[in-house]
């Protein structure tokens, strides 16, 4: 019996390539040699292009120290900006929550980022978050209001309740997001929960 | 006969886990299959149908698919929520405990309806009562002995001879207790008094509510939780990080409230 020829491999720089991208999420080894032959093609200067933007985040965005958000100035854009309300201070639990609350235009206090949320089956507790710097925060004694915006499950509510408890005795105001009804959504398919809190923040039209 | 595309059944929801861009991968306890995982598609979106009812902790009536290698959610309804353990950390935390300890106890697709039953009473049970240790001591041995590992309470696991009222060893790998003339045939024992060995019995019987009505000494208490959380510690050779966060809210509140005083 013979044994069936090795399948041709691609050159060590591409295989390196294919190998690197394959370990991006979403991308399976198909995909990853579609990109990086796709990449061989492309002009040198928008690979190169690629490569420094790609480098660059590892160089030059570092956590705010702060807020703790994603940047590449320290303090942050918010954390330093004059007309932001240094009075009220909004807990999420990861940076993209940022951009969802700006996009409102509602909210013009501070940010602070947790980078996760307690999590007690993985194994994720209180000091693998940003809870020591908040807690070295709110020392400063210019926070009167936190706004608790963990999400609405499990893990993000017991985050919520904890820091709830490390929280109010300093005296300083607790508030959570409240909790009702998604617009565009159907009454009837909203899960018992949400509907009585819903029933409960009713307001006045 | 071909398999039917869709069925019904009831579950209680383990736990989740992030799947791809909006999707949780949900770990159940169903009372005729044991434990399932499955699919739940884009409920990580605001406006997802099925979110709100497939939170870990909630029993629910769930319509899944037979999926390639998992489940697939299809419908999803609420039938008990347990709010009243969501919304204290405490009992939040001792939920968990459960739900991991289940987790832990049982395998895939292998049936075991007193398990789907002990948990839903003890999920129960911790919505109404007030906080206690006992009680996740009374759910550990039980999820032990549904799972076959019940210790030996009555007699010594090594002579089998039946045990005075004087202090025994519980040792966890032989799975039992040993009198004192055999305490040096294991490597690991702790001792075990007489008072100890009765809650044991109890719990060992599923008599939780003859053992919520007894007062507990703390150093009672604390040789009861070595003993269990030890036991169930060796058999599943690994540390449950639900147990190290209940003791880490029963450290700081102990902490404020020393404080207060």
């Amino acid at each position: 019996m013979s044994v069936s020829p090795k399948p041709a491999l691609p050159a060590g720089p591409v295989a390196r390539l294919i190998e690197e991208l394959h370990k991006l999420p979403g991308i399976g080894p198909k995909t990853a040699a579609r990109v990086a032959y796709h990449v061989l093609r492309m002009p040198e200067a928008e690979a190169r292009s690629l490569a420094e933007a790609i480098t660059d985040v590892k160089e030059k965005i570092a956590l705010c120290s702060i807020c703790q958000n994603l940047t590449d100035a320290d303090p942050c854009a918010l954390c330093s900006s004059p007309d932001r309300d240094r009075s009220l201070l909004c807990i999420v639990e990861e940076p993209l929550d940022i951009l969802a609350l700006e996009r409102t235009g509602q909210f013009k206090g501070l940010y602070h980022v947790l980078h996760g949320r307690i999590s007690p089956m993985e194994g994720i507790g209180p000091d693998d978050l940003k809870i020591a710097e908040l807690l070295e925060r709110l020392k400063g004694g210019s926070v009167r209001e936190v706004i608790l915006a963990t999400n609405p499950n499990l893990e993000g509510e017991a985050t919520a309740m904890y820091l709830q408890r490390l929280i109010a005795p300093l005296g300083i105001r607790v508030t959570s997001l409240a909790r009702g009804l998604p617009m565009g959504g159907d009454l009837e398919y909203a899960d018992e929960i949400t509907l009585g809190r819903a029933i409960e923040g009713r307001r006045e039209i | 006969m071909p398999m039917p595309k869709t069925y019904k059944t009831e579950a209680i929801v383990l736990k989740h886990a992030d799947l791809g861009e909006a999707d949780r991968l949900l770990t159940l306890y169903t009372p005729n299959t044991g434990k399932i995982c499955g699919v739940a598609r884009g409920v990580r979106k605001t406006k997802s149908k099925l979110g709100g009812h497939v939170e870990p902790l909630m029993r629910c009536s769930l319509v899944l698919a037979h999926g390639r290698s998992l489940e697939i959610i299809s419908q999803a309804e609420i039938l008990e929520s347990f709010l009243s353990i969501r919304s204290d950390l405490g009992r939040t935390a001792q939920a968990l405990y459960l739900a991991e300890l289940t987790d832990a106890f049982t395998s895939e697709r292998a049936e075991n309806y007193p398990v789907y039953t002990l948990l839903l009473d003890s999920l129960r049970l911790l919505e109404r009562s007030p906080r206690r240790e006992i009680f996740s001591r009374y759910f550990e041995i039980q999820i032990a002995s549904h799972a076959g590992y019940a210790p030996q309470l009555h007699r010594c696991v090594n002579c089998e001879m039946p045990l005075k009222p004087v202090v025994n060893y519980f040792t966890p790998s032989g799975g039992g207790v040993l009198c004192p003339d055999c305490a040096h045939t294991e490597p690991v024992v702790q001792p075990l008094s007489v008072e100890g060995l009765k809650i044991l019995r109890l719990l060992g019987r599923g008599d939780y509510a003859t053992a919520d009505r007894l007062q507990m000494s703390p150093p009672l208490a604390q040789e009861l939780k070595q003993i269990t959380q030890g036991y169930v510690r060796y058999l599943l050779e690994r540390n449950l990080g639900s147990a190290d966060f209940i003791e880490r809210l029963r450290n700081e509140q102990s902490r404020r409230e020393s404080v207060a005083r």
